[in-house]
């Protein structure tokens, strides 16, 4: 290489660290807490799964948003996500006034500073949402609340009724006894299904100590990951969109397998699943709406914070998409009368099976304090490497 | 020239601002190439170029765990790992192995098709398979993609087909995910191989004969070296796509997964940029080789 | 060489063997459109126009249609600039560098499109503090569009005689007139069949477009891949790719008959 051309690469690595260097260096600043609502402002951006907000534009007749475009003069722009992880790179962008997330994202969210707390007494709706909803770890930090529900549900074991004999009613069917469906079995794909494992094993081995499958440390990480590898050689696909979970299922390439009340509910006729929740309870989510630390828009998130949780948009939300609502209100609004039956919504014992999705982080998250837990970086390594 | 032309008599040209230009420019050839270059070269240079290395350059860097921010600190790790992680490793070799595979499944279905186009169809038949070539472009790839996860699921009509005959579908696994790319990226290769036996003058053929040469030595010695250039710039088409992809095979591929999926999550999921950009070297880097190896054949000028 | 007839048969059955490949699943896509069940039974149970009803009345799509719109021609105009800019000066003039301009062109096509993406994404983010929008997605669309421009201009360039443009300027035409009378017209084709694929490149992008595109933005593509995750709208989507396809017939037919009539 010559001189000329050396020092011209040169100049360009320099001119290329410092320019990065800049960029990754600033950093943001938690916001604070709200006293009192001001004047709407016009407009509201929002980020959530896709059929969180929708405003008639794919289907004239389910739209909540416009409503409350109406109301209170926030236009409001949507933007869905695929996955927690899109959400979260998306919401860094720092595009969005509140965003509706799952608990595998919202701690990420606040230890980011990526949110605010919220002052809960702005919301007038969030006094009629179910207890068991408050105050929990992934919604609350240092008992200041950064979220308000949106919606719940469990992670469900779904089942081919002609294939998988006998019913079963234990989680074995898609770890220990996986190889007699060898290729039929699915699981969802993304590095928080390792909690699924750790949940059979905190029933099956208690020996490994687990107490909250969110909160594993290394020994214990490892025991699963061994699990799930050997799950891996039985597994015909990993779903992580609903289309695929229910064509899978349609067609008999999946047969047993993690899934949603909703996928269950859309399956047709013909199909002949069943899904239950199994003895040792299930993952589930319990996603929260929360407004961006450097929103320009806060009133309008607020309001829709508020709008959201109340029963009649509640229930339009929570009925399209397919969980239970957070109020018992919201139950007599649904289109389908047997809507918070067929959810178990409000059904606390049911509800107190479930261990919502929460971010894995290196403070453990049970209360140990002699041990660091894996958190989320190595959950997602894990993943990677258990499907090889 | 212009004063020669005043000087015979010609009726001079008034000076506008762009016949200044234009005099300006001839008189300095030199500034003319310059002109012509500067817009594009710098939004190359600029938007791309610069992108790159600077991608290049945060593979040395690392995550901050605590805050996940990107950390600036020269660190060899991520790329180290690159060739000690048996996950890199043995996900590297599968996506060049599927990448290969498509590639050159890709070349064999597209060399007769391109031959019977340029050679053997009338005007008429040519146009139209043409079209038929380009059209499937318009549908959306993950359209095409979804459409075989349908054709290739056990009860589709890939099973319909294959059950009488005692076969079964290859379903969603390594051979779905293929399978289904090479047929995505095959009208980006028949295109240049097409093009490239049109430059093919028949009567050269037709000389390669009266000389005595059967019809395979022709193929062999006249029209494979006059082609080779096309047949390199198809296969830079389909194995690039192919490195790179990560929805296909999430589609049609099975729990399985490929170098495109790792820079993915690495960039979603783990919000590990540095290790996104260090995987991003590999297809780079494989590229790169390629591109060095094929480029005295004059592929690059027929993509 | 003399093509025999059993050649000719066997080409013409390999032919026909592979447009039967590329259309079969294009034809499940149409069947799909009018498909009762939204899965994937063969055959399928019945027939209904609903997935049609539904994409006409989606507002979603039909913005989602415009924006891919907007961006591929936003995106292909900028490329034909570029692309003719750079094809002019690689034809016309030897000059140090030159392969290195010649292969920073097609980079951005070489490189898989998750590499391009990631580029961008942290260009423009990380390091230029840009918010993802519109413009982000269009400027890095025309950077892999430039490609195909640039090749069919130069492989048209190569072909054309330069001394008419000598001629031209001989006779006293300027710079900006021998290009708009003489080389404009011998390259026109190049340009619109450059252009078209530059476009059709720029419509079904998704990968760079998922790294690049600004939040509100949701080109077709993405709207596809949104409702894939949406209840019960999968369907819609075939109907989308039928309509395109179908809609697509115009331009290519007139693009063929161009191309035939400049080899006459």
């Amino acid at each position: 290489m010559n001189l000329k051309k050396s020092t011209g690469l040169l100049i360009a690595i320099a001119v290329s660290l410092t320019l990065t260097g800049c960029a990754a260096g600033t950093s943001n600043s938690a916001g604070t807490m709200l006293d009192k609502l001001g004047k709407s402002e016009t407009s509201l951006t929002l980020l959530g799964w896709p059929g969180y907000a929708e405003d008639g534009s794919n289907d004239p007749k389910v739209d909540w948003v416009t409503p409350f475009e109406k109301d209170t003069g926030c236009q409001v722009t949507f933007k869905p996500y695929g996955t927690s992880d899109e959400a979260l790179s998306l919401f860094k962008t720092g595009q969005y006034d509140a965003i509706a997330a799952s608990g595998d994202a919202t701690l990420r969210l606040v230890a980011g500073g990526y949110v605010q707390p919220l002052n809960t007494s702005l919301i007038p709706s969030y006094s009629k949402v179910y207890d068991f909803l408050k105050n929990r770890a992934w919604n609350t930090v240092d008992s200041k609340t950064y979220g308000v529900p949106h919606g719940y549900g469990a992670n469900l074991l779904m089942y081919n009724t002609k294939v998988v004999k006998p019913a079963p009613t234990s989680w074995s069917v898609v770890f220990d006894g996986a190889s007699a469906y060898k290729g039929k079995v699915t699981a969802y794909d993304s590095p928080i299904y390792i909690a699924d494992a750790a949940l059979y094993l905190m029933k099956h081995n208690p020996d490994l100590g687990i107490t909250n499958p969110y909160a594993l440390d290394a020994t214990q990480l490892a025991a699963a990951v061994t699990l799930l590898k050997a799950q891996r050689a039985n597994v015909g696909e990993y779903w992580s969109d609903y289309l695929k979970s229910i064509q899978s299922f349609e067609t008999g390439n999946s047969v047993v397998g993690t899934t949603w009340q909703v996928i269950k509910n859309s399956m047709s006729t013909k199909a002949t699943v069943d899904a239950v929740l199994p003895s040792e309870g299930a993952t589930g989510w319990s996603d929260s709406w929360m407004i961006s630390s450097t929103s320009k828009h806060v009133n309008c998130a607020y309001k829709w914070l508020d709008y959201i949780d109340s029963p009649k948009a509640n229930a339009a939300a929570t009925e399209y998409f397919g969980e239970a609502p957070v109020t018992s209100d919201a139950c007599q609004y649904a289109s389908d009368k047997n809507f918070c039956a067929t959810y178990h919504a409000g059904d606390a014992a049911y509800a107190a099976k479930i261990w919502y999705w929460t971010t894995p982080i290196s403070a453990c998250l049970d209360g140990r304090k002699d041990v660091k837990c894996t958190d989320y970086s190595a959950w997602t390594k894990a993943w990677q490497e258990i499907k090889g | 020239m212009k004063n020669e032309l005043s000087a015979a008599g010609v009726t001079a040209i008034a000076v506008t601002p762009a016949r200044r230009v234009s005099s300006f420019f001839y008189k300095y050839p030199k500034n003319r190439l310059r002109a012509l270059i500067a817009l594009p070269a710098l939004w190359l240079g600029l938007v791309y170029v610069a992108a790159l290395l600077m991608l290049l350059v945060t593979a040395f860097w690392t995550v901050d765990e605590f805050t996940g921010n990107t950390r600036v600190a020269l660190n060899f790790d991520n790329v180290i790992s690159l060739f000690t992680d048996p996950l890199y490793t043995t996900v590297t070799l599968r996506t060049i192995g599927i990448a290969l595979g498509v590639t050159i499944a890709d070349i064999t279905l597209a060399l007769p098709i391109a031959f019977f186009m340029s050679k053997v169809a009338g005007p008429k038949l040519k146009t139209i398979i043409a079209i038929s070539i380009l059209l499937p472009l318009w549908a959306s790839y993950l359209v095409k993609a979804y459409a075989w996860r349908s054709v290739l699921s056990d009860k589709g009509i890939l099973q319909w087909l294959l059950a009488p005959l005692g076969l079964n579908t290859p379903g969603y696994s390594l051979w779905g995910a293929a399978i289904t790319l090479g047929y995505i990226w095959l009208p980006y290769v028949i295109l240049p191989i097409y093009g490239g036996l049109e430059k093919v003058p028949g009567n050269l053929l037709e000389a390669s004969s009266d000389l005595g040469a059967k019809t395979f030595t022709t193929l062999r010695r006249v029209i494979f070296p006059m082609i080779l250039p096309s047949i390199i710039a198809g296969s830079i088409f389909a194995f690039s796509l192919t490195l790179g992809d990560y929805i296909t095979i999430s589609i049609v591929g099975g729990p399985n997964q490929m170098l495109g999926n790792l820079i993915y999550s690495n960039v979603g999921t783990a919000n590990n940029l540095p290790m996104a950009a260090a995987l991003a070297l590999v297809p780079i880097a494989i590229m790169f080789a390629y591109l060095a190896s094929v480029k005295r054949t004059g592929a690059l000028d027929n993509l | 060489m003399r093509i025999s007839n059993s050649a000719k048969i066997f080409l013409g059955t390999a032919t026909g063997g592979v447009l039967a490949i590329i259309y079969l699943p294009l034809f499940i896509v149409l069947i799909n459109s009018f498909n009762k069940s939204m899965n994937m039974y063969w055959p399928p149970p019945g027939f209904t126009f609903d997935w049609w009803a539904k994409a006409f009345g989606s507002g979603g799509l039909l913005a989602a249609l415009g924006t891919s719109v907007l961006i591929a021609i936003c995106s292909s105009s900028i490329a034909l600039v570029l692309g003719t800019l750079l094809a002019l000066a690689l034809s016309r003039y030897k000059f140090f560098g030159k392969q290195a301009v010649g292969l920073m062109v097609i980079l951005p096509i070489a490189l898989p499109g998750i590499v391009t993406g990631l580029a961008l994404n942290n260009a423009f983010r990380t390091v230029l503090g840009l918010q993802l929008s519109m413009a982000t997605a269009i400027i890095a669309h025309a950077t892999f569009c430039v490609v195909t421009v640039y090749n069919n201009v130069l492989a048209r360039l190569s072909r054309t005689n330069r001394n008419l443009e000598d001629a031209s300027a001989d006779l006293g035409a300027g710079l900006f007139t021998t290009f708009r009378l003489v080389t404009l017209p011998q390259i026109g084709s190049a340009l619109i069949a450059g252009g078209l694929l530059a476009f059709a490149l720029s419509f079904d992008e998704i990968i760079v477009t998922t790294f690049t595109a600004g939040s509100g933005v949701e080109t077709l593509p993405i709207w596809i891949l949104n409702n894939m995750f949406r209840p019960g709208k999968a369907p819609v989507v075939d109907v989308v790719a039928v309509t395109t396809v179908l809609i697509s017939i115009v331009p290519l037919y007139f693009a063929q008959r161009l191309a035939k009539e400049d080899s006459k």
